[in-house]
């Protein structure tokens, strides 16, 4: 089995996990910019993290010959404060030249606020004049619904933004539909508790397809599973999905998307 | 598949959540003071459940969601709690 990770916080998780993954099959690992469970303090923060993503991570995942790849941003969970914002959207393109950023990403909302919003847009603004993929965290919970909403309106209201070129991740049966006939693609995230169970994940394909489809960890600092992707893959067999199936939707279908990076060569 | 092989697969460990809700219930009836908008909500999921209507999964969670369009005023929280306080 090979399979792309297209959206895991490796800096909160151990060696070990490497290890796993790279054993499991794992060809790529991608890391959006997140929240680190606290708010930075300045944009110094940021930089140093800019920094960890795009020189020390990639080094740690070579280490097990795993290519890394990141995307850049302030977490919408730090969207409220828009200077702080807008300082660290500031510094985003010293960084987006680097060999191993793919886009920008993971923007959105996160409790569907005008403040959140606006910073929404001028990610979308910024990965627009940067030509840059896009990588959107849809909101938690009760906020999805709405937040998928608003955060497909942003992207239709930039002439600029080509669907194609932007995954909003974290889908669920409820938000699925309205992302893919929109044109956008999809992430399923198996996380547990909050989001999709390999079950619930597998239930989506077979009822919508897997064109434009991809499955992701988001393994993070909280209770979550580096190896989720294999372990649904495996729950795939389990239901009579052929081994081309499996392998369309956690290699090459993630792959499709991200090789519309130059820098994305796996 | 067939239904038969989708309940060799998965009928245990479903029975065994559907257990979990009822022991959930159980647990909120036992305990003292009062219930808040989550558990208003609770049951309204519940209650998609048994609709004999296709996509229970999305139903159930449309009766969790916030369904307004405007973006709220300020986020003077970070974290979700599960359920829209509007709801009921």
């Amino acid at each position: 089995m090979r399979y792309i990770e297209p959206h895991a916080h490796m800096v909160s998780r151990t060696t070990d996990d490497y290890v796993s993954m790279v054993a499991s099959g794992c060809a790529a690992v991608c890391e959006p910019a997140f929240w680190a469970g606290f708010d930075r303090s300045s944009v110094d923060g940021f930089y140093d993290y800019f920094l960890q993503l795009t020189d020390y991570e990639p080094k740690r995942a070579a280490k097990f010959g795993l290519p890394h790849f990141c995307w850049l941003c302030i977490n919408p969970k730090e969207s409220e404060d828009i200077g702080l914002a807008k300082e660290v959207l500031s510094i985003i393109p010293e960084f987006i030249d680097r060999p191993n950023v793919l886009g920008i990403g993971e923007i959105g909302l996160n409790k569907n606020s005008r403040n959140e919003l606006e910073v929404l847009e001028m990610h979308i603004d910024l990965a627009a004049r940067h030509d840059q993929l896009i990588l959107v965290h849809t909101p938690h919970l009760e906020d999805k619904l709405k937040g998928t909403r608003l955060t497909l309106d942003a992207l239709k209201n930039n002439p600029a933004i080509k669907p194609e070129r932007v995954i909003i991740d974290h889908v669920e049966e409820h938000t699925v539909e309205m992302v893919l006939e929109a044109g956008f693609w999809a992430g399923m995230t198996l996380y547990p508790g909050s989001k999709c169970s390999p079950s619930r994940a597998i239930d989506i394909v077979e009822t919508y397809g897997a064109e434009r489809l991809w499955m992701n960890s988001a393994c993070d600092w909280g209770v979550s599973i580096p190896l989720s992707i294999p372990y649904t893959a495996m729950e795939m067999r389990k239901r009579a999905h052929s081994a081309e199936a499996v392998d369309r939707l956690i290699y090459q279908n993630p792959q499709a998307f991200l090789r519309q990076s130059p820098k994305f060569t796996v | 598949m067939t239904r038969q092989e989708i309940l060799d697969l998965y009928f245990v460990e479903t029975r065994h959540k559907l257990i979990e809700i009822g022991a959930f219930l159980d647990r909120i009836a036992r305990a003292d003071g009062e219930e808040d908008f989550r558990l208003k909500a609770f049951h309204a999921g519940l209650a998609e459940l048994v609709r004999d209507e296709p996509h229970a999964a999305k139903r159930v969670l449309l009766a969790f969601s916030d369904p307004t369009q405007e973006p709220i005023p300020t986020a003077t929280t970070q974290t979700a709690c599960g359920a829209w306080p509007g709801a009921l």
